[in-house]
């Protein structure tokens, strides 16, 4: 770890005009691993990209490659290569030349570069296609070969800009799963951007939920999921019900809020406690929402509401109930257990404190 | 690319430009514009003057040709469009795969010949001894050879000829890109064939129609082999009248009067087309 | 009026023949200037005498002169090919670099100078011709007057005509390879330097294979437009004539098949161009 990692960045800073895009970004990618920044678009992920490629430049902070400092490597003497975001296959060339060009740049020999090509082809499963069209390929395809475009390079860092945003629904599910064995195989590091939270975190060692050109979080994808260490990271990462209140009580870590309508219920505390009396908000996610009133614990919080819809979608079916005026949604298990529940019935909501968690609006 | 290679390389491409526009267009306009208003005196001394735009004006033979060429001009761009919109919306809409390519390569054809060769093959059908008189007479509808050339028909029939392409190009990029739901759209409203042709279809091929009205009109005016060879005594053509100046009488003074006229004549027209449709230069032409 | 609006039997109909009507209008000249090409007549006219090829190869000794032993008409050939030729390179380069120049880079008064590079489109040919007539002859004229200085090169003559065609196929060779580099995707380029490539290599690898079949393109059609031009030709022109110009001061003396021949010739020709022009920007579109 630290400055001798594949890619260690300190303090990045560019800004346009008065608008910092990227605002003192700190980043520590260790080797062989699968690093995702993950943000809204406009955050400025496609920056901090660019700046890492060398199409851009930082106007603060160091960005180091595996010790060497970066800042002034114009962006093809970087050992980094990226998977652009519409690919940038070359239509002039075959799925070959593509391939090659990287290693044609690097004076490798022609016979070489003919097994290598080969080689790497194979390994992203299209073996035998080199004299393909890029044209010709399907948009699976496309992205291999823009993947072995950069792999056959054995680059240090690879950098991938949502590359998977212009598939459709199924060959994203496939190729996200694909694209981790992958990058597992080769064992290089990459750095991906996206929007898209399940990608994030279906692929990913480590997320960087980023807003605003800042890092709210780094961490693992299940600690983001359930730790979640910001308001914004809570809201933004998997789905979540935002209850707002006003903090009356604070027990070691157990927050206890007063709803607009009167009703007590409680949370832990997202980080150091905001002053009683302050207006805080809750998270519960939907799946820790318990149906029904019977096998109800004591130390449970618990929520009367009235359902609005009932939405089957497989698995993921949910329940739409209104409290108070807060919607929420809580899971609806598709094993028999959910009681059938017409629209206006009366419902108890609650769930354990533990799963919850309380922000300060705002707090970063 | 930092910043000094980026203004080297501004520098770069900006002479070759500068040095053809400048060299190539502006000056020489310009020249031709101060030579109109030089009187020469002798064959060594040159007075300014205004005497060739009155010579323009006060002989009539000139202004009438000028104002001639104008108005028939203006006739034949009107009537290419007139006879080109049907086509190119046949190839743009109506016609599929290989048909659309192998129709609009065919209107593309004549192009591969000159306007010299273009205008001769008119000579040969329709002069005195030619292909139609021919025909009429073994059909019987003449009893002697009919002559067809020589007269303002005749031109006017080469003249759109070799404007027809010009116009169906454009049309037909236009007309493709149209999202055929649009037309949809405008029947479904309630409209009629005339009415969704009219809101819907020209609106929308405003770019193309201006765009190749303008060049139309741009080569009809400035065109002389076609009203040379093809008008009688009567068909004068502006453009014939300066080569007479520049060729036969080496009158460049009283030539440079005349094609600064023209110039201002089609500036004049395009500019008026521009203001009227609401379309730019850059639009149509770019 | 489109395919999914029903229209009446005799609308189609009628729309048919006027499109039959429409390309046989188109064709006629063509095909009979064509056809009389081969007429055993001294006369480009009816009757049809029989084929022959004398109007290619007769040598002159029968009173037929044949275009291939017509030595005005090959030497017109061979000046319009030269001419052609040289406002081919010439503004083919200046379409690259306008190109370039107004797709890429950003500069004050770009605007305007756009509006420049257009302006050769809206002056007529003829316009054209004279006033760089009467700028570069009249510049020859008073420096031999004036210092006794002889600058041949502006008197009327092939760089003339050269300068002269310059000026207006340079902005439609800009547009053309403009339009192509337009649809560039600039991450392409990026992806080469990413991979390895000096934006120099890029450019050559990747930008310039991208706008070779607009560059082809372009050629193509400088060719043929340099090749066929008379309005600004004409004004221009000295010692040494060009195709149009000599066909032109022949047909003044009266039509033969020979016309007919070197027109044929030339079709022919266009249209080799043409094909060859097509097939490569379809090759690598």
């Amino acid at each position: 770890m630290g400055i001798e990692s594949d890619l260690f960045c300190s303090n990045l800073v560019r800004r346009f005009g008065s608008n910092a895009a990227v605002d003192h970004v700190s980043l520590d990618v260790p080797a062989g691993t699968f690093f995702s920044i993950l943000g809204p678009s406009g955050c400025g992920k496609t920056t901090l990209l660019r700046l890492l490629a060398g199409f851009d430049r930082p106007d603060e902070g160091d960005i180091h490659i595996r010790g060497a400092r970066m800042n002034d490597v114009p962006p093809n003497r970087r050992p980094v290569n990226m998977v652009f975001q519409h690919l940038a296959l070359f239509p002039t060339m075959s799925v070959g030349d593509n391939i090659g060009y990287g290693l044609k740049r690097q004076k490798v020999p022609a016979a070489e570069r003919r097994t290598r090509i080969a080689r790497v082809l194979e390994q992203v499963g299209l073996p035998g296609m080199e004299n393909r069209n890029p044209g010709e390929l399907s948009g699976g395809q496309r992205q291999r070969v823009a993947l072995a475009r950069c792999l056959v390079l054995e680059p240090t860092l690879l950098l991938l800009d949502e590359p998977l945003g212009a598939l459709d629904l199924k060959l994203r599910e496939q190729m996200k799963i694909e694209l981790k064995h992958l990058q597992k195989a080769f064992g290089t590091t990459f750095v991906y951007i996206t929007h898209d939270q399940s990608e994030a975190m279906v692929m990913s060692d480590q997320v960087a939920v980023m807003k605003d050109g800042r890092f709210d979080q780094v961490a693992p994808p299940e600690e983001l999921y359930r730790e979640p260490a910001t308001p914004f990271v809570a809201g933004f990462v998997g789905d979540n019900n935002r209850l707002t209140g006003e903090l009356v009580a604070v027990q070691d870590e157990l927050a206890e809020l007063r709803l607009d309508d009167g009703s007590m219920v409680r949370g832990r505390l997202g980080q150091s406690s905001p002053p009683i009396g302050e207006r805080v908000d809750l998270f519960i996610r939907p799946e820790s929402l318990v149906l029904g009133g019977d096998a109800l614990r004591p130390d449970y919080s618990a929520l009367r509401a009235s359902v609005t819809a009932t939405l089957f979608d497989g698995a993921n079916s949910r329940l739409e109930a209104d409290s108070a005026g807060q919607t929420l949604y809580a899971r609806l298990p598709q094993d028999g257990s959910a009681p059938r529940l017409r629209e206006g019935a009366g419902v108890q909501l609650a769930w354990d404190p533990m799963l919850a968690r309380v922000f300060a609006p705002g707090a970063a | 690319m930092n910043a000094s290679a980026g203004r080297l390389s501004l520098w770069l491409l900006l002479t070759p430009f500068l040095l053809w526009i400048v060299l190539l267009v502006l000056v020489p306009h310009l020249q031709m514009l101060r030579v109109s208003f030089q009187v020469r005196e002798s064959w060594d001394t040159l007075a300014w003057g205004l005497e060739q735009y009155q010579n323009f004006f006060t002989e009539s033979y000139y202004w009438r040709t000028f104002v001639r060429t104008g108005v028939m001009s203006l006739f034949t761009t009107f009537l290419t469009l007139l006879i080109a919109f049907p086509i190119a919306w046949y190839i743009a809409r109506l016609a599929r795969g290989r048909a659309k390519g192998l129709l609009f390569l065919a209107c593309l054809v004549p192009f591969w010949a000159s306007e010299l060769v273009r205008t001769y093959g008119w000579m040969i059908l329709l002069r005195e001894s030619g292909l139609f008189s021919s025909w009429l007479q073994a059909l019987g509808w003449a009893d002697g050879p009919v002559e067809m050339l020589y007269n303002d028909v005749a031109v006017i029939i080469g003249l759109v000829y070799n404007g027809l392409l010009f116009m169906v190009v454009p049309l037909v990029t236009t007309l493709d890109g149209m999202d055929e739901n649009l037309v949809e759209a405008g029947y479904d409203l309630g409209g009629s064939h005339l009415t969704v042709l009219r809101e819907v279809v020209v609106p929308w091929a405003m770019p193309g129609i201006v765009s190749g009205c303008i060049v139309v009109f741009m080569l009809t005016l400035g065109s002389y082999l076609t009203p040379i060879l093809m008008g009688g005594k009567d068909s004068a053509w502006f453009t014939g009248q300066i080569f007479t100046q520049f060729i036969t009488r080496f009158n460049w003074e009283q030539g440079a009067a005349l094609g600064v006229l023209l110039l201002v004549l089609s500036s004049l027209i395009v500019w008026l087309g521009l203001k009227l449709s609401g379309q730019s230069l850059r639009k149509v032409m770019g | 009026m489109i395919r999914s609006v029903p229209r009446s039997r005799w609308f189609d109909g009628l729309y048919l023949a006027y499109l039959a009507a429409f390309f046989v209008y188109l064709a006629l000249p063509l095909t009979v200037t064509a056809v009389f090409a081969f007429n055993d007549a001294p006369f480009p006219s009816l009757p049809w005498k029989g084929f022959t090829l004398d109007w290619y190869l007769a040598d002159g000794s029968g009173g037929r002169t044949g275009l291939f032993h017509d030595d005005t008409l090959l030497s017109a050939l061979w000046v319009s090919t030269k001419i052609a030729f040289w406002v081919t390179v010439v503004s083919v380069t200046l379409g690259c670099a306008n190109a370039v120049l107004f797709e890429r880079l950003e500069f004050r008064g770009k605007e305007f100078l756009y509006l420049l590079m257009l302006l050769p489109l809206v002056i007529p040919g003829v316009i054209l011709g004279v006033s760089i007539l009467v700028f570069y002859s009249g510049m020859a004229n008073d420096a031999s007057r004036l210092w006794g200085v002889e600058l041949d090169v502006f008197r009327p003559g092939m760089t003339l005509v050269v300068m002269g065609q310059v000026t207006f196929i340079a902005t439609l060779a800009t547009l053309v390879i403009a339009a192509r580099l337009r649809k560039f995707d600039r991450q392409l380029e990026e992806a080469a330097l990413n991979l390895g490539a000096t934006p120099v290599v890029a450019w050559f690898t990747v930008t310039l294979p991208w706008l070779m079949p607009s560059i082809f393109g372009a050629a193509a059609m400088a060719f043929l437009m340099s090749f066929e031009n008379f309005n600004t030709t004409v004004m221009l022109t000295g010692s040494d004539t060009p195709l149009t110009v000599a066909l032109f001061n022949r047909l003044r003396e009266g039509s033969t098949p020979v016309l007919n021949a070197v027109a044929l010739l030339l079709m022919v020709g266009s249209a080799l161009l043409a094909v060859m022009a097509l097939g490569r920007s379809r090759d690598s579109a």
